[in-house]
């Protein structure tokens, strides 16, 4: 199982704050997020859209990345901090 | 990490003293000459919007982790000798404190680019996000210049 993580609009665009998926052995983020369209079905398109990012386990990832059991994905918009 | 009122690094709701937190860096080498402050506060107006109040997310563990980065690589890159990082968390009022980046050098050059380029990379790698509240409602924010 790995857990996925909504934060800021991906929360609201995506109407959740976590995701579960079941995966057998390690595999990689495209496959994941080929199972999330199941529940999702415009993931990428928000996510391509919305200009978000994607972490494995707090670390920069991209598609080809691997993801093993009880890793944690996040998808990250673009980031806001410091002032306006 | 530690996310104590003594650590370097903290992401917190609670607001921060800048005179304590400088007492703090001053204090922390007798070797300092300089020091240079950073204090981001809470704008009322933004891109055209009034806004009412703040709300700030942030990934807990990883934003703790970029902003450890930060300090470590300013204190590697620059000829300085402390940096304190603060970034406040929840619903912020316009008016209010929310970020603090303070940076102590024997020379006020080095701190001055130092503290510069450390405000810069916390809005670029750190995942923290606004969503400001306008008499239109709710905005997250994207642009930050």
């Amino acid at each position: 199982m790995v857990n996925i993580r909504f934060f800021a609009v991906m929360k609201k665009l995506c109407g959740r704050e976590n995701l579960e998926v079941k995966i057998d052995g390690p595999t990689t983020l495209r496959d994941i997020l080929n199972k999330v369209e199941q529940d999702i079905p415009k993931i990428r398109e928000i996510i391509k859209d919305g200009r978000s990012l994607i972490s494995v386990n707090q670390e920069m990832a991209n598609e080809d990345s691997v993801v093993r059991n009880g890793d944690e994905i996040a998808l990250l918009p673009p980031f806001a901090g410091g002032m306006v | 990490m530690p996310n104590t009122k003594t650590a370097w690094i903290r992401i917190q709701e609670e607001d921060f003293s800048v005179e304590e937190e400088t007492r703090r860096v001053r204090e922390s080498s007798k070797r300092i000459g300089g020091i240079v402050t950073f204090l981001g506060s809470a704008r009322d107006f933004s891109q055209g919007r009034d806004i009412q109040e703040m709300d700030f997310e942030y990934y807990p563990g990883m934003a703790e982790k970029k902003l450890a980065e930060i300090r470590e690589k300013a204190l590697k890159d620059y000829d300085i000798i402390e940096v304190n990082i603060i970034h406040r968390v929840g619903k912020i009022s316009t008016g209010e404190q929310i970020v603090l980046i303070i940076v102590g050098a024997e020379h006020r050059k080095d701190a001055f680019r130092a503290c510069s380029w450390c405000i810069d990379e916390l809005k670029r790698i750190t995942p923290i996000w606004k969503k400001e509240t306008t008499p239109q409602g709710e905005v997250w924010v994207e642009q930050h210049p």
